[in-house]
């Protein structure tokens, strides 16, 4: 079983030579590559995952002869591999369920470099998850920022231009932030392994000596991922990237990239700084508010939206919000909470962009609501599979998305001083998600007299179908039995340390 | 129906036609208001010019800041509160450097066992007598096979914005590739005829001794790519092409890269499974030593100019 130990490693590599071979490849073959690499890395993590989980403790893997301060590090416990599984199997179905598209949105000769930048940013989601060095982890978050806006962009109108500088401009701030935040941060410690760090944090925090830089350090790190992460008052750049990509690449910036910076802050906060000096510094009730912030004005923009895509993506800035809250609570609890709502939102945002495809496609292609009336009926399995998601989003029992409440509502009811905020702003969120999700899953349900569009069949959209009954089921697993999950989550936290 | 009042009293009422009302039966317009159907607007040329013209003048007036008192207190408030920000993080900052610890004191922090070891150890454990080399792509080897991916990355996006897949703009812009430069200047080529092969050798030198003297793979691979671009701006990309096109940087740009993983995953595996790897250190000092940061700096060195050069590429025609 020792040979596992080399999995993470293999499945970053793996990813990056495939992007490599892929830009010598055509199109097709490019597909190919991609697929296979996404089906292998889901297989590689699984093993990963149990042989972590039988393991009980978190391993180290020196990556090269040179140990601990001197070299290289990765290290994978039972939550990063859990990560890596789930960002696997999403990515997977996010590029299955929107290949469709990308014949009609990127140019021909250039549709093999959509799957080089895919294989790269998951390379870089892995990297992230598994590193245990915070140089590696900025060298991998400059490679996710490029990616990321490639994928952006490589629908070639002029918003996706538009939308793809904006992305870059605040994506830069925020990489620009994290490292200065890093340089000062080495210059306290002389260290870059997380653990090494943070043993010389404790001693910093101990003698009192440097107060002043930690706190700006800390800060800056924080506030520099909170911008990549799209954290509400930093969310303009999110629309526009979200609304008018491609189909797979929405599903995966909305699902994985952020959610890659949120994982990495978790790291930062457990490995790098300590969970205690963190929750200290009083950041995590900045983080707080502006969660709590992001979860009203998140919906009220969807809510006032008229484009059924530019409405999940805002909705996506509600769900951040709920994430930072889970982190402002400063409680185990509360980052169980976030971390399952990292997963659950990662699940059902990613089946309501490729479900939401599903819909415009039979409405001619139109994102409006007017034109959405009755798409339900043209194509039952996007309908029913919006819905699903929908009702997830509003948190429904039976799916995912009430499990993640469910868990925000405890963590709240366990911290005296913020219950009542959390607790009022869970529900006003709840009735204004219902409010935007409802009305669109009831648009699309309202009969239209004689249909102006054709509807499809199974036949024409076989693989997709499949696509999107697979991300049912994983909504539904994670909705009801979602204990494993949630156990492993405490697991992998109590080991993170 | 109520039961307090008689039927015909009752449909006197207001409730009674609020209730006539709710249930659709009553309309409280029909025959009091004139009413006709809405006409069907038709689009025209003439009408489509008109909107246009109107929404453009609408918009002239929003946005012009004589006109709008919000925009224009928008824009100044906009100003004032950006260089308010920029002024307190630039104060924030200047008190945190402040705080540092000062440069060039041997009880700084990060003067610990980590220098220590890459100075006094690093020449015995990678066999470079550039520490510098021996840290990057020994000790950090996967740091640095992260940032060449970066480069590759960055070609991949540069490509999907300007490179013209087009055959018929491909043609259009060979064309006007020097509409308005003079071809085959004299001196350009003569001092090209020139430099080209120092530049060529010096940096191949730089490549080859980057782990024996400040160098290495990015920094001759940069010295190679501006030795591209001067050949091909004397001479154009007919010339080039003969050595250098898109299939042969395909082919150099895949297998340095790969070279270079495939070295790194040695290193990687062999390393952290504490199996003895293979590749020796050599005497110090020499030009075969220095167990794998040779080999990576030919790679990086390669990967490098292969990407300079088709940065200049792609902005002047859209193609290599």
């Amino acid at each position: 079983m020792d040979y596992m130990r080399n999995f993470p490693c293999i499945s970053i590599i793996l990813c990056l030579f495939a992007g490599i071979i892929s830009s010598g490849l055509r199109g097709k073959a490019a597909m190919w590559v991609n697929t296979l690499l996404l089906v292998v890395n889901t297989v590689l993590s699984a093993c990963t995952l149990t042989y972590t989980l039988t393991l009980n403790e978190p391993f180290v893997y020196v990556m090269g002869k040179f140990p601990a301060p001197w070299g290289n590090e990765i290290r994978a416990g039972v939550l990063e591999s859990l990560m890596a599984f789930f960002f696997c199997v999403i990515m997977l179905l996010s590029m299955l369920g929107g290949k469709h598209k990308l014949a009609d949105e990127v140019e021909e000769g250039k549709t093999y470099l959509y799957y080089v930048l895919t294989d790269l940013l998951l390379s870089s989601l892995l990297a992230l998850i598994y590193t245990n060095d915070m140089f590696t982890a900025y060298v991998f978050v400059e490679i996710n920022t490029i990616a990321a806006c490639g994928l952006i962009m490589i629908r070639q109108n002029g918003r996706t231009i538009e939308a793809a500088v904006r992305y870059m401009i605040m994506s830069l701030l925020g990489s620009g932030m994290l490292l200065l935040g890093l340089c000062m941060l080495y210059d306290l410690t002389g260290h870059l392994l997380m653990s090494n760090m943070k043993e010389s944090v404790a001693m910093i925090v101990a003698d009192g000596s440097y107060e002043i830089p930690l706190i700006v350090a800390i800060v800056l790190m924080s506030v520099g991922l909170c911008i990549k992460s799209a954290l509400f008052p930093f969310h303009a750049w999110l629309p526009d990237a979200y609304g008018y990509s491609t189909a797979s690449s929405a599903a995966m910036l909305s699902s994985l990239v952020s959610k890659g910076y949120i994982f990495l802050l978790i790291k930062i906060i457990y490995r790098v700084i300590g969970f205690n000096v963190y929750h200290d510094t009083r950041i995590i009730d900045v983080l707080f508010l502006f969660g709590v912030m992001g979860m009203i004005f998140g919906s009220l923009s969807a809510i006032k939206e008229n484009d059924v895509r530019r409405m999940i993506a805002y909705s996506s800035v509600a769900q951040i919000g709920y994430i930072y809250m889970g982190f402002g609570m400063g409680t185990q609890a509360g980052m169980i909470a976030s971390v399952f709502h990292i997963l659950s939102h990662a699940a059902t945002k990613s089946l309501l962009f490729i479900a939401a495809i599903g819909l415009t496609d039979v409405s001619g292609g139109s994102r409006k609501f007017i034109e959405l009336t009755g798409s339900g009926y043209r194509n039952k399995w996007a309908g029913v599979t919006f819905t699903v998601g929908a009702l997830s989003m509003v948190g429904v029992p039976l799916f995912s998305g009430f499990i993640s409440k469910l868990l925000f509502a405890q963590a709240a009811v366990q911290n005296h001083t913020k219950m009542l905020p959390a607790l009022i702003v869970l529900g006003i969120s709840t009735i204004l998600n219902a409010i935007y999700f409802m009305k669109t899953v009831i648009r699309i349900y309202t009969p239209v007299g004689d249909a102006a569009y054709t509807s499809v069949t199974y036949k024409d959209i076989q693989s997709c179908a499949v696509v999107l009954v697979a991300f049912i089921v994983l909504n539904v697993i994670l909705g009801i039995s979602s204990q494993p999950v949630v156990d492993m989550i405490q697991q992998g936290l109590a080991t993170f340390a | 129906m109520s039961k307090l009042k008689p039927q015909e009293e009752y449909e006197k009422t207001s409730a009674f036609r609020f209730f006539r009302w709710l249930s659709g039966n009553y309309d409280p317009y029909v025959g009091k208001v004139e009413m006709k159907p809405q006409e069907e607007s038709v689009v025209t040329q003439e009408t489509m010019i008109e909107r246009m013209r109107e929404a453009e003048m609408v918009r002239g007036k929003v946005y012009d800041e004589e006109l709008n008192k919000a925009a224009r207190l928008f824009h100044k408030t906009y100003v004032v509160m950006a260089i308010l920000f920029c002024i307190a993080l630039v104060g924030v900052l200047l008190v945190t450097v402040s705080y540092l610890p000062p440069s060039g004191n041997a009880a700084n922090p990060v003067n610990n066992v980590v220098s220590e070891r890459y100075i006094e150890q690093g020449l015995e454990e990678t066999g470079a007598l550039n520490s510098v080399a021996g840290m990057i792509l020994t000790y950090r080897a996967f740091d640095t096979f992260g940032e060449t991916n970066v480069l590759f990355i960055a070609t991949c996006c540069v490509m999907i914005l300007l490179m013209v897949d087009d055959a018929i703009l491909k043609k259009q812009e060979v064309k006007n590739d020097r509409r308005f430069e003079p071809k085959n200047d004299a001196i350009l080529q003569g001092a090209a005829f020139v430099l080209c092969p120092i530049i060529f050798i010096f940096g191949i030198y730089i490549i080859l001794n980057g782990h024996l003297s400040p160098g290495g793979g990015f920094s001759g691979g940069s010295i190679m790519g501006a030795g591209l671009i001067l050949y091909v701006s004397a001479f154009g990309f007919k010339k080039t092409q003969r050595f250098f096109d898109e299939h042969i940087y395909k082919i150099a740009k895949i297998t340095a890269l790969c070279m270079y993983g495939l070295i790194g995953t040695y290193f990687y595996m062999t390393g952290a499974n504490g199996i003895e790897n293979h590749i020796p250190l050599g005497i110090p000092g020499h030009i075969l030593s220095g167990g794998i940061i040779l080999p990576i700096d030919i790679c990086v060195g390669l990967e490098v100019a292969c990407t300079m050069y088709a940065f200049y590429a792609l902005f002047r025609r859209g193609g290599l």
